[in-house]
């Protein structure tokens, strides 16, 4: 039990290692901001297009459809490798030369896309056809209706499964320093290399948890206060 | 425009199946500018997907649909256009929930008609004073009655400048005590000299405001005429049975 505390809560261990894990926490916020932002639109992009009526839309529906499944089943780690290990090594122009952080937030995007996909397109499904009816029948088109009324109302319906994935995104920031990115979980590795006390992998385990604590609160936040509002419509 | 003697609507031998289904056989009727045609009949013969067929909600199988003279069930249609001319109303009045009243309304004349908001606001202002819910302008639809939220739907739709308005069993969701502001609406609109065509199951507003009468069974308008000749004098013993059961329910 001593040795347990003294591994991984020696308060002279929290000292040293707090700057340094907070060194490589940066990175993960950095590249959960940025993923989090271009999940936000492509996401939206691929969950329309997967909703496209009519034949001659087919091919691109399957793409959507192809994408979302390839990437869904996929670990984030085997993507991440891909990226970080084997793009650079085949060498193409630009492609090949970017830095291990683009990789990290690329596999990342890839990955989360495929699943905030299906969180758009169930909310886009559950705006009843009736809304779709009244829209087109005051002579506004498919793109209209979709911009005005359809997609107003989904997206307010799914910000907290929305919210829950972005959590699992944060966290799984982490993961990509197996190719080599200096995140906190990098620093928290060297910083116990260097010391023989792992109070680094506390430390960094400290940073997540208040990153999500936020999120998750606004969460519950949200799911209250429609609870409340529907409650209210019943009466 | 029409030329003398084309009416404003003409339907020939409409027939639209959903699956094995036929909802409508062989629908033949015309309506004429500022006439208001009710249809009445049992739920499920067919008046709704009638109506819906007018403005292409739904595509009928065979049969012909001329409207202002342009037929609109085969070669290209601008379908937007179309329904620009023809309002619709619903039963669930299907208001936007995400949006005030005075957006419900001035989305589509922004959107289609190039309006600018301000004259959108403008001309929204006005239809809700006359449907008497200026003051509701700022609520969104949940804080409003049934009555009020079909009342807006009407101006919702009234606010694309529609030739014909096309009114599908409006009153069919609404408390009894809700009901009358909303025919009071319409009875309005029927004094103004708006062509229209009526669902409904309200028998005695259809006698008062309709110029024709059409009773629907089982997809078929089995019967046309004057309020006075169906409702006191009906040819069919389906019209006779259908009446005498409103009649028994208390509902004329």
């Amino acid at each position: 039990m001593g040795k347990f505390l003294h591994s991984f809560f020696t308060p002279l261990g929290f000292r040293r290692a707090v700057p340094q894990v907070w060194d490589g926490f940066q990175t993960n916020v950095r590249m959960m901001v940025i993923a989090e932002l271009l999940v936000l639109v492509f996401a939206l992009v691929v969950a329309i297009v997967r909703g496209l009526p009519g034949r001659p839309t087919f091919p691109l529906r399957a793409l959507a459809i192809a994408y979302t499944d390839f990437f869904r089943g996929t670990p984030l780690i085997l993507v991440a490798y891909v990226w970080g290990l084997g793009i650079p090594a085949l060498q193409i122009a630009v492609v090949s030369n970017q830095s291990l952080v683009t990789y990290g937030i690329i596999s990342l995007t890839l990955v989360y896309t495929a699943y905030v996909t299906e969180v758009y397109r169930a909310g886009i499904e559950s705006v009843h056809p009736s809304q779709r009816m009244a829209a087109r029948s005051l002579g506004l088109t498919y793109a209209q209706t979709l911009r005005h009324v359809v997609l107003p109302q989904a997206i307010r319906r799914v910000i907290p499964p929305l919210l829950n994935d972005f959590i699992g995104l944060q966290k799984d920031t982490a993961i990509i320093t197996v190719i080599g990115v200096t995140d906190a979980l990098a620093q928290a590795g060297f910083y116990s290399n260097d010391f023989f006390v792992y109070a680094g992998y506390t430390v960094a385990a400290v940073f997540f948890v208040i990153l999500t604590i936020p999120f998750a609160r606004f969460t519950d936040h949200l799911i209250k206060e429609r609870e409340r509002r529907e409650r209210a419509q019943l009466v | 425009m029409n030329g003398a003697g084309e009416h404003f609507v003409r339907v020939e031998g409409l027939t639209k199946r959903f699956g094995d289904l036929v909802v409508l056989r062989s629908i033949d009727l015309t309506v004429d500018l500022h006439q208001v045609v009710c249809m009445i009949g049992a739920s499920g013969s067919g008046k709704s997907t009638l109506l819906r067929c007018l403005n292409l909600l739904e595509q009928a199988e065979e049969g012909t649909i001329v409207v202002d003279g342009q037929t609109i069930t085969n070669g290209p249609v601008d379908v937007n256009a179309l329904r620009r001319k023809i309002g619709i109303v619903f039963q669930a009045f299907n208001l936007f929930p995400h949006m005030t009243v005075m957006q419900n309304i001035t989305l589509a004349p922004r959107k289609t008609r190039g309006l600018t908001r301000a004259q959108a606001q403008t001309q929204a202002r006005d239809l809700l004073a006359r449907i008497g819910l200026l003051e509701k302008a700022d609520e969104y639809p949940d804080r409003l009655s049934g009555g009020q939220q079909q009342r807006v739907a009407i101006a919702r739709a009234l606010a694309m400048s529609p030739t014909l308005m096309l009114l599908d069993e409006i009153t069919s969701a609404l408390d009894p005590q809700l009901v009358s502001e909303v025919l009071n609406l319409v009875r309005e609109l029927a004094n103004t000299g708006m062509t229209m065509i009526i669902a409904t199951h309200e028998m005695s507003f259809a006698r008062e405001i309709a110029d024709r009468v059409c009773f629907l069974d089982e997809g078929v308008i089995l019967e046309e005429g004057t309020p006075e000749q169906i409702f006191t004098e009906p040819r069919e013993q389906r019209t006779r049975e259908f009446l005498a059961r409103i009649i028994e329910a208390g509902r004329l």
